[in-house]
């Protein structure tokens, strides 16, 4: 009888554990996130030959619990939620990310209302104004802007400001100082890049001010446990499948000019300034 | 400018995409049927003990906290699926429907005393229910069509339902793509009464429970890690000592359930006040006395559509288009819950008889015949809004203005579940506060208890 119930349960789990699944923060917009990484699952199925699903979720936090709780095991994070999940996580790491992540900025915008100019230096005259961050879980939307202005105005972004807001995500930050619902915003620089690119931005509104130095952030992580799931090497085939992916088409959507090998202490950097400014424990 | 657009939006719907609706269109209705279903039979048999101070208070506690409260908690525990709409659901509307089942059941005991049967189950099932029955439906059904509001809401936070695609329509701006799913919803909450009949409910609860795979999100591991480890303070955890646990809460305390509590009332209490006077204002546009008929059926659509769009949506599309601050949420608010207030009155009205040397003014008909007369209910009808209005208060801290709600959604993206516990707790102690003071003041105005179900 035991047998019968240890082979069954056994069956359940292969069968439920056929499907890779994998899921990402929501950045931007969800259209674009969709074209994304519904291009990708079928680059990943097609390599790794198992099923693969992304599940959509509609915050950071979503796609941190989703990856403990082991219903995804592969996750596209930015730092902060990268190294959030692996504190989580314990035995998870991370695999891979863009060429240009090691080497990430922010942008600060301002709304040209508020005539502040492009400078080299930290503006320090945005103090004052109302402020716009992206989500609250982000690392160049959220983490990075606060270290740096917490650095260089030696307060907290709540006592500087008229007002701060958190857009909920990139491409909201930027419509949103657009608009001027807010006089000044922190901006991920390559969604910015490739919104102007794109036509999408009035430079007569809204433009940047400020680009701060590098810091790494970007990457898939992976759960520590794919290996027992889909057997032994997985999450290697998975990084090996991520780093060889050439396709101009799904490159261009993240948008990354190719993915390169990562480990988890290339993000030591984030999480010491995650603990600095007391977002991480 | 954004408003334009909004109300442009509204020639740019387009019904072919109403196919990428199906999985969740169909998620909202089986989710809310399955809920309320098992809401009703576990409320029920709250009712039955509604006497015991444990159950009372821990089901004034469940319902305290808002279902998208519950599911932000759920979310940690069980993930994106049904289950945690479903226990999101069920928690707050079992503990409602118990309650109010106990009030109702309590009100009809008009049976003569003296023709009682010995047998308790006898009295029960024959002299107390049938009396009781008619009531206790209505009420359900009424609470049918909360439920459908509240899964639709819930698919904001990434669950899939309706509220999904409107999150993500609104976040885009696309607004053609909000108005079609707000026409859908509004035809599926004006058709309630032709497809969820005593015909088709036993069908519907069946299909429902095939339909909708509750079964494969539960995980044990996840839910013992929850209570013995996520919610246990941190400085605790790590045995760190009492020193370092009250810095750790007087630092929760002074910088966020202070502040949120603070902001909380306020919003409310403003809230409040602009509700009394949007009531105040609207309800002769659908009453006899006042209004001629076109005036009062374009009066009542108008009401009718506040009424049925939840506080959530309108502060979510108020936010879009005057920005982040706390207009939207009070107008949202006060929208809403004036409209539901002032539709009530406004067929309270239409019942008054008034005297037959009665002003032919219009304005002095309102101040001195009218309004002295419905006063009193139109209190009531405020005090009993006052704790929904707390409620959704919090709960719109999540779009940004720092009420709990606030604190609330930045210590989930912290994944500090152990700081969600101790706001949740004090969420959840505020308005029973506030429900506590408002059944006080209605029985010191002696205003009955049996006036409206429909405002609870």
């Amino acid at each position: 009888m035991n047998k019968i119930i240890l082979i069954s349960l056994l069956l359940v789990s292969t069968m439920f554990a056929k499907t890779f699944m994998f899921t990402a923060i929501p950045d931007q917009d969800e259209t674009k996130l969709n074209e994304r990484f519904s291009k990708i699952a079928k680059y990943l199925e097609n390599e790794l030959h198992v099923k693969v699903k992304f599940i959509p979720v509609k915050s950071y936090a979503a796609s941190i619990s989703a990856f403990r709780n082991n219903q995804v095991q592969l996750a596209w994070l930015g730092g902060l939620s990268g190294v959030r999940a692996r504190l989580l996580v314990k035995d998870s790491y991370a695999i891979a990310q863009g060429i240009e992540d090691p080497q990430f900025h922010t942008y600060i915008i301002a709304n040209t209302h508020t005539n502040l100019k492009k400078s080299e230096i930290f503006p320090m005259n945005i103090k004052g104004k109302t402020f716009t961050f992206g989500s609250k879980g982000s690392t160049s939307g959220r983490l990075m802007p606060e270290y740096y202005i917490r650095e260089n105005l030696k307060n907290s972004p709540d006592e500087l400001f008229k007002k701060v807001g958190f857009s909920g995500n990139h491409s909201k930050t930027i419509s949103l100082v657009q608009s001027g619902a807010y006089e000044v915003g922190a901006v991920n620089f390559k969604v910015w890049d490739r919104e102007l690119k794109a036509g999408n931005i009035d430079t007569s509104k809204v433009q940047v001010i400020w680009k701060t130095p590098a810091f790494p952030d970007y990457q898939f992580t992976i759960r520590g446990d794919v290996d027992e799931q889909f057997g032994k090497g997985f999450s290697k085939k998975v990084q090996a499948a991520l780093i060889k992916l050439d396709d101009k088409e799904i490159l261009a959507a993240f948008p990354r000019a190719k993915f390169i090998e990562s480990k988890s202490s290339d993000f030591d950097p984030i999480l010491k300034v995650g603990r600095e400014i007391g977002l991480i424990d | 400018m954004e408003l334009k657009k909004f109300f442009g939006g509204a020639l740019h719907v387009d019904i072919s995409n109403i196919p990428t609706y199906y999985e969740a269109l169909l998620n909202t209705l089986a989710i809310a049927i399955l809920a309320i279903f098992i809401s009703a039979i576990l409320g029920f048999f709250f009712a039955l003990y509604f006497k015991y101070t444990i159950v009372r208070v821990s089901l004034a506690f469940t319902r305290a906290i808002h279902e998208l409260f519950w599911a932000l908690l759920f979310l940690q525990i069980f993930g994106l699926n049904t289950l945690t709409a479903l226990l999101a659901i069920i928690l707050p509307y079992s503990a409602t429907l118990g309650k109010v089942y106990a009030e109702i059941l309590e009100e009809h005991d008009s049976f003569p005393k003296e023709l009682h049967v010995k047998g308790k189950i006898s009295a029960f099932l024959y002299t107390k229910l049938p009396d009781a029955m008619p009531y206790l439906i209505s009420y359900t059904l009424y609470r049918f069509e909360c439920a459908l509001k509240s899964t639709a809401i819930l698919g904001f936070i990434g669950l899939m339902t309706l509220g999904y695609f409107l999150q993500g329509a609104f976040m885009q701006g696309n607004y053609g793509e909000v108005w079609l799913l707000l026409i859908l919803f509004y035809i599926i909450i004006a058709t309630l009464r032709f497809w969820f009949t005593k015909y088709s409910t036993p069908f519907l609860i069946v299909a429902s429970f095939f339909y909708l795979d509750f079964v494969s999100g539960f995980s044990m591991e996840n839910l013992t890690r929850f209570l013995t480890h996520d919610i246990i303070p941190s400085p605790l955890r790590k045995e760190q000592g009492f020193e370092v646990l009250f810095n750790w809460f007087s630092n929760i305390a002074t910088h966020e359930l202070i502040p949120g509590v603070l902001n909380t009332i306020v919003l409310t209490q403003i809230a409040l006040i602009v509700t009394a006077l949007i009531a105040l204002l609207c309800f002769p546009f659908i009453s006899k006395k006042f209004s001629n008929l076109p005036t009062r059926f374009g009066g009542g659509i108008l009401l009718v559509i506040l009424r049925s769009t939840p506080e959530y949506i309108l502060a979510y599309l108020f936010l879009q288009i005057w920005g982040p601050s706390m207009l939207p949420a009070v107008l949202a608010l006060a929208l809403h819950n004036g409209a539901i207030i002032g539709f009530i009155m406004g067929q309270q009205t239409n019942e008054l008889k008034l005297r037959i040397d009665t002003t032919k003014k219009k304005i002095e008909l309102f101040g001195f015949e009218v309004l002295p007369r419905i006063y009193s209910s139109f209190l009531a009808f405020l005090f009993y809004r006052w704790e929904v209005i707390m409620r959704e208060s919090a709960i719109l801290g999540i779009l940004g203005i720092h009420t709990l709600g606030f604190f609330i959604d930045s210590a989930i993206a912290d994944i500090r579940l152990d700081k969600v516990v101790i706001l949740l707790f004090f969420t959840a102690m505020l308005n029973i506060l506030v429900d506590y003071i408002s059944r006080r003041v209605r029985s010191y105005l002696r205003i009955s208890t049996t006036i409206n179900c429909e405002l609870k």
